[in-house]
């Protein structure tokens, strides 16, 4: 008896050790390094030349107060709150407005439109900035052309007023097929004899798709907007390519490429440690926040 | 400061003199040892370079690690001295970074190993790899004098003569400009921070300086300020492109003769020819248009010098080898025949009688570059470049996007204030 239940209790951690392993060392000692980091700081003492004259020592909350009270910081976190506000509905909107369309046909196009709205999210963020930097600037870009021949002057995408959204369009094209491809599969599982017991009764496609498809595919449209928030949290490559383009982008365009700069241009690893784990509350309590918003009604249905 | 300064010196020498000792006693010993050294550079055809050296040194064999450029190279380093392993043994180092990575104890001190070198050297690359102390942190290795290019084509056709000066620079800009409202003589570039800090130096800024045991920082002096306004200027009224170099856009522009000059370095042919293909001969190449005609001077842009870092186990070898990289005649052939670069050498007119291939039509080309280097003015960085630097890409991008000539001498001050701020925050001494 005492033996089985010793056995009982050791398996579980047995399985368990390779991936408490994994976690500890790739995912929270890292995670711990950055907090500890985020309470140091570099001392120098006189010209600063030479060895031993960098010393590192405790820097309480001083980081975490230089990066909150940067200038720079605000103006980053609002930036991405308008980004967000324009890259989310929007993608989300079209991936279940395309989603909705495939499911709807269910014909050989569909298979086709699938795969080519889909494909875009394989192509790596990096390289979607530069192919679409190339279609922002007026010199190299073919819409720009076509634009000035029927007589249209093409706003300078990449100018202080257009940037935003020419970012976050990047993002929009990027995304849109991955979100599409959640929600579609979501509405394949749908079982077919609610819609035809909703089409004897007579409802129409549209009426199908905001009373039935929507609301089942509930679950899955919580899940994409929590995935698209935080991705909008950590925007970085987008801007990050295109910011030698541009005047209109700065190393601070956005709260990650802050702590990029700080770590890799400045050196100040201690003030990106600081801001990471800043970027770390807000992507949990917004996250948090956004489930407990939505996570009573969007659930409900299944149990 | 000074006195524990030249204390620490005296100490360093002392040390080194004991172990110099020491070596030559075990040097029969260890005349066979084969030593492999590694080096980190950027420069096209480095490993060539290096062949010249490891088929005349069978005991010292260097591979080369070839790098995606300079500021890649110093965080890769930076992070290797901060894990303790991992550095390479030699390393190309930009001019602007040395105090950067000698604060961070990068870099060895090889003024032991190294013997007199000075005298091969011009004195504004000397005193970048020696901070102005008896320390040497590196031995210059290629240097980037900064010269005016323009498109010969375009400028007679105008009747302009090329500019001197840099009013005369404003009015052909003006002529150009107006002749055809999509040609610009230049650019004023938010993304280059060096081309802007060799233009103050042209003028006579020294952004940083040393007084006694601090820092002094000097970014939105008198000087520096008259070179930001004659730019904002410029940009006000329309007559140069607000855009950033070394896009696609620029590019584009310089192929299809939008863009009709450029204020570069002595490297530039190579950026043109690459960029600009289809206007080759098109070009000439002249000293950069002057604040004072009577007493020419240049800045520079770019230019590096090979250092030894403080991890390598095998100092000795690799000063040695640093040393003859930018010191012996074969080498500074090779460097500038196989690697291409502008040999920081005194010596190194000899290695470059024939132009550029993409200047053929301008034969003179390496004697206008050698007088550039003769003018170059004296600057100071400081150990914080990396700061004033990333402060300039955003102060002045919007300052060159608002196209207010007020906004450019206040992007001086927020770059002045970000990088007082970042000394004083880490801790060092700042005079002023």
């Amino acid at each position: 008896m005492t033996t089985t239940a010793r056995r009982k209790s050791g398996a579980p951690y047995l399985f368990l050790t390779p991936a408490l392993l994994l976690f500890g060392l790739f995912l929270a000692a890292p995670i711990l390094y950055a907090g500890y980091l985020s309470l140091r700081r570099v001392k120098v003492s006189g010209l600063g030349l030479g060895a031993g004259s960098r010393t590192e020592i405790w820097a309480g909350l001083e980081n975490y107060t230089r990066s909150l009270t940067d200038p720079e910081f605000l103006p980053s976190v609002l930036r991405v709150g308008a980004y967000g506000l324009i890259v989310v509905p929007c993608m989300l909107g079209l991936a279940l407005v395309m989603a909705l369309l495939l499911d709807a046909g269910r014909t050989r196009v569909s298979t086709f439109a699938r795969t080519a709205i889909f494909l875009p999210y394989a192509v790596p963020a990096v390289i979607a900035s530069l192919l679409w930097g190339f279609l922002y600037l007026p010199r190299v870009s073919p819409i720009v052309d076509v634009l000035d021949k029927v007589g249209i002057t093409a706003p300078d995408a990449l100018s202080s007023s257009w940037v935003l959204y020419s970012v976050a369009n990047i993002a929009i094209w990027g995304g849109t097929g991955f979100n599409m491809i959640v929600l579609y599969t979501a509405l394949r599982s749908i079982p077919t004899d609610l819609f035809e017991a909703a089409r004897i009764d007579g409802a129409s496609d549209i009426a199908i798709a905001l009373r039935i498809k929507i609301p089942i595919i509930g679950p899955s449209l919580v899940m994409t907007t929590l995935f698209s928030l935080i991705a909008t949290l950590q925007v970085f490559a987008e801007p990050m390519t295109l910011r030698p383009l541009s005047n209109t982008i700065s190393t601070t365009w956005t709260p990650l490429m802050k702590v990029y700069r700080d770590a890799f241009v400045r050196n100040d690893i201690y003030a990106a440690a600081a801001t990471s784990v800043i970027i770390a509350l807000a992507t949990f309590v917004i996250s948090y926040g956004f489930l407990k918003l939505v996570g009573s009604r969007a659930f409900s249905q299944e149990s | 400061m000074k006195k524990t300064h030249l204390l620490a010196g005296a100490l360093a020498a002392a040390v080194l003199m004991t172990s110099a000792c020491g070596s030559s006693d075990d040097e029969p010993a260890k005349s066979d040892e084969k030593v492999a050294l590694t080096y980190w550079s950027w420069a096209p055809n480095m490993d060539k370079v290096v062949e010249g050296w490891n088929s005349t040194h069978p005991n010292i064999q260097v591979t080369v690690n070839k790098q995606d450029g300079g500021d890649p190279a110093v965080a890769k380093l930076l992070t290797a001295i901060k894990a303790g392993s991992g550095a390479p043994d030699v390393m190309q180092a930009e001019y602007q970074k040395i105090p950067t990575l000698v604060s961070a104890d990068a870099l060895a001190d090889i003024s032991k190993e190294a013997g007199d070198l000075k005298s091969k050297f011009p004195e504004g690359a000397w005193t970048s790899v020696t901070l102005g102390s008896e320390a040497l942190y590196g031995v210059p290795q290629d240097s980037g004098p900064m010269l005016f290019y323009y498109r010969a084509d375009v400028l007679d056709k105008l009747k302009i003569k090329p500019p001197t000066t840099w009013d005369e620079y404003a009015a052909a800009a003006r002529t150009i400009h107006k002749a055809n409202p999509k040609q610009f003589l230049g650019t004023f570039s938010s993304n280059d921070p060096g081309w802007f800090a060799g233009l103050s130096q042209q003028a006579g800024a020294s952004w940083w300086g040393v007084n006694g045991d601090s820092w002094s920082v000097a970014i939105n002096d008198a000087t520096t300020t008259k070179v930001a306004n004659y730019w904002g200027g410029l940009v006000q009224e329309g007559a140069i492109d607000n855009k950033p170099m070394y896009t696609p856009e620029w590019n584009a522009a310089l192929n299809d003769g939008t863009q009709v000059g450029w204020l570069s370095a002595v490297w530039g042919p190579g950026v043109l020819e690459g960029n600009a293909a289809s206007t080759k001969g098109k070009w000439k190449v002249a000293q950069l248009p002057q604040w004072d005609a009577a007493s020419p001077a240049t800045g520079n842009w770019g230019g590096s010098a090979t250092s030894v870092t403080s991890q390598s186990k095998h100092k000795a070898q690799a000063a040695e080898f640093v040393k003859w990289l930018n010191s012996d005649p074969a080498a500074i052939k090779l460097l500038a025949g196989t690697a291409n670069v502008y040999p920081a050498s005194v010596d190194s007119s000899a290695a470059l009688t024939e132009p550029p291939a993409f200047f053929s039509n301008q034969p003179d080309f390496y004697s206008v570059a050698d007088e550039a280097s003769k003018i170059t003015k004296p600057f100071t960085y400081g150990p914080n470049v990396n700061v004033a630097y990333s402060s300039y890409n955003d102060a002045f991008g919007k300052a060159a996007e608002s196209k207010k000539a007020t906004e450019f001498a206040g992007a001086l001050t927020t770059m002045q204030q970000a990088t007082v701020d970042d000394l004083k925050n880490t801790g060092f001494k700042v005079a002023g």
